[in-house]
């Protein structure tokens, strides 16, 4: 009379395969659908499917490049120029906004007053304000504020600012490049400065009052004890952050910095292989959130407790 | 617990699934899209919405220019009434997919007609409705009299036209090396050039013309005499519509004829007892030249009596009396020398 084994649906093991199998199958038919929904809809307008025309001729010149680039050159050439914009500026970004913020998360909890205030405006006006807003704002009321090449404003005796962009003896920054770096470097720096108050805040007090009564000088309580302590909150939301300013910079289209956005869409509008041309983009942002997320899940183990 | 998250999960696919098997339904089959704009009783139409003369929107919230006056001429040709229109401003960028996708009926927003829109890019054009080429324009204080002088200098551009390409052509085949600042939105575009951010601006030349009326100083801004090609701007409509691509093309082609004829918004109405057969057919008192169409045999009729023929048009937009003052040069008739032509009425 026992039967020990209940019936197949009532077993908790076969619920959890079955309903990832029908999660599969549904998935596919949908894919499946809008796939074939897809085609016939391009074979009746008469638009083949395929990324042949990467090879084509891409006949239109870009502004601003690192590698060689010639109208001559294919599209897949263009591209790999806007790829190269686009990463320029995550890199340099992601350095800088680490900077503003960490300074920034730090000065909001510093003992002098004005400090402490000013670091608390900055942080709410970058961080209420439209992203979009704030560049077009570098980019016109700052950048082309600036006079004309001839009559540029010296920095330090070798550097020159002008509508032309910052213009350094052995390299010239574009107004278009440096608005978008600046707008991109605040805002950002903004939420990591958040960050970073929440993540010192979340260290016990006990911690502070340990490396005082060692004798630790207030600078070197943050450094050696406070915030070695506070990165382990930190990072994974600063992972967040650093994925949003590389999405993010694909604003630039709207200020006319040629990132690897603003080439696709050129592409796109040239050859109308918008499905091909957003398969594209969306493979690009992936890869590179991919890196990101990897790269800081890497750091993140370095920090953390180890645990014996 | 379990079967409630299962449910859950699965219910936004299958709302997929039943969303796009609909949309499969009335976007894939054989049917006309003419037959949609019939039932729906009214024509969407895409414009650009930023060009004074073309297509703009004036205080109000009323549309003008020439681009909107065709959109208008294909409403009064199957609705008799040229209001039976829905403008959607589109960008450069946008407006291939908006067609493609069955978001507007009709694409008149100056689009230049090439080879590869009308092939890969899967567009159906009908008759140009304006002759344009490519221009720069320049700062009258800059000293730049030819595009020669533009050597090293920066050129704002908007993408997603042909304008790009067409100014690498050129500046390729001079040997002249220059920086192309690009923008997507024409505001912004010429708000660059205004700050004095590029020495030149490249567009159509009516463009040009249109968008330095609203510059800070539009007498500042000079239009070199060097045309760099020719975009002949037409309206279009996605291809596999033949019935909708007829429509659109002798719409327009009964606003050149109607001009041809002498016929135009004022007099239309004492041509009804006219003996001259031609006029009889275009007119649709004799024949039934409007059933081919699908329309009544008055659409040509309906046209001119609405929106008037294209000589009105062009008055009313772009002639002497507007801000634009736009010398009307290839885009006369035939018969004064210019370009237009429409094939016979029969």
């Amino acid at each position: 009379m026992i039967n020990s084994k209940p019936p197949i649906w009532r077993d908790r093991r076969f619920w959890l395969i079955a309903t990832q199998l029908i999660a599969v199958f549904l998935a596919v038919i949908v894919v499946t659908i809008i796939w074939g929904n897809l085609i016939r809809n391009l074979q009746q307008l008469g638009i083949q499917f395929g990324f042949d025309f990467l090879k084509q001729q891409a006949s239109f010149d870009i502004g601003e490049t690192i590698i060689n680039y010639n109208p001559t050159d294919t599209y897949s050439r263009a591209l790999w120029v806007g790829l190269i914009n686009s990463l320029r500026i995550a890199v340099m970004g992601i350095f800088l906004t680490t900077i503003v913020g960490i300074t920034a998360g730090i000065a909001r909890l510093s003992d002098n007053w004005l400090v402490r205030k000013i670091a608390l405006v900055y942080v709410e006006i970058f961080r209420n304000t439209p992203l979009l807003l704030q560049l077009l704002f570098w980019y016109f009321a700052v950048f082309l504020s600036f006079p004309q090449r001839e009559n540029q404003i010296s920095v330090l005796g070798f550097a020159g600012l002008s509508q032309n962009g910052l213009e350094l003896p052995w390299f010239n920054l574009s107004p278009e490049f440096s608005a978008l770096l600046l707008g991109l470097v605040f805002y950002t720096g903004a939420f990591i400065a958040e960050i970073v108050r929440g993540g010192i805040q979340s260290v016990p007090k006990g911690q502070w009052e340990a490396a005082r009564s060692l004798g630790l000088k207030p600078r070197l309580v943050m450094r050696l004890v406070v915030f070695p302590q506070a990165l382990r909150v930190i990072i994974p939301p600063l992972t967040s952050q650093y994925l949003n300013l590389t999405k993010n910079s694909s604003l630039a289209i709207a200020i006319g910095y040629p990132d690897i956005y603003f080439v696709a869409s050129t592409t796109f509008n040239q050859t109308g292989k918008a499905v091909e041309v957003m398969l594209l983009i969306m493979l690009t942002y992936l890869t590179l959130s991919l890196t990101i997320s990897i790269v800081m899940n890497l750091f993140n183990r370095t920090v953390q407790i180890s645990e014996r | 617990m379990q079967k409630s998250a299962l449910i859950l999960a699965i219910a936004p696919l299958i709302l997929t699934m039943t969303a796009c098997s609909g949309n499969s339904g009335q976007t894939a089959n054989t049917s006309d899209r003419w037959d949609t704009v019939k039932n729906r009783g009214k024509l969407i139409c895409g414009v650009s919405g930023e060009v004074p003369g073309f297509s703009f929107v004036g205080t109000g919230g009323k549309y003008s220019g020439i681009d909107v006056d065709v959109c208008r001429a294909v409403a009064a040709a199957v609705f008799d009434n040229p209001d039976a229109v829905e403008f959607r401003n589109l960008n450069a960028k946008e407006r291939f997919t908006a067609l493609q996708t069955g978001e507007v009926d009709v694409l008149s927003r100056n689009t230049s007609w090439t080879l590869s829109r009308d092939t890969s890019v899967g567009l159906e054009f009908a008759p140009v409705v304006f002759y344009d080429g490519q221009a720069i324009m320049v700062n009258k204080n800059s000293g730049i009299k030819s595009i020669a002088n533009l050597k090293n200098k920066a050129i704002c551009v908007q993408t997603g036209t042909t304008t790009e390409q067409n100014l690498a052509d050129q500046m390729r085949k001079r040997g002249i090396t220059y920086k192309p600042v690009v923008f997507e939105d024409v505001n912004i575009t010429f708000a660059t050039y205004a700050e004095g951010r590029c020495q030149g601006i490249t567009a159509d030349r009516s463009a040009l013309v249109a968008r330095r009326t609203t510059l800070p100083k539009p007498e500042d801004n000079v239009i070199l005499d060097e045309v760099i090609s020719s975009e002949p701007l037409a309206p279009a409509v996605a291809q596999g519509n033949p019935k909708l691509a007829n429509t659109v093309k002798w719409a327009v082609f009964s606003l050149i004829k109607a001009e041809e004829l002498n016929i135009n918004s004022q007099n239309v109405g004492q041509f009804a007892n006219n003996n001259d057969p031609d006029i009889k057919r275009f007119l649709g008192t004799e024949g039934n030249l409007g059933q081919g169409l699908g329309l009544t045999n008055d659409f040509a009729a309906r046209i001119v009596k609405h929106v008037g023929n294209y000589g009105e048009i062009y008055n009313r937009n772009l002639g002497p009396k507007t801000k634009l003052n736009l010398e009307r040069g290839e885009n006369k008739l035939w018969k004064q020398g210019g370009l237009l032509y429409s094939p016979p009425f029969r």
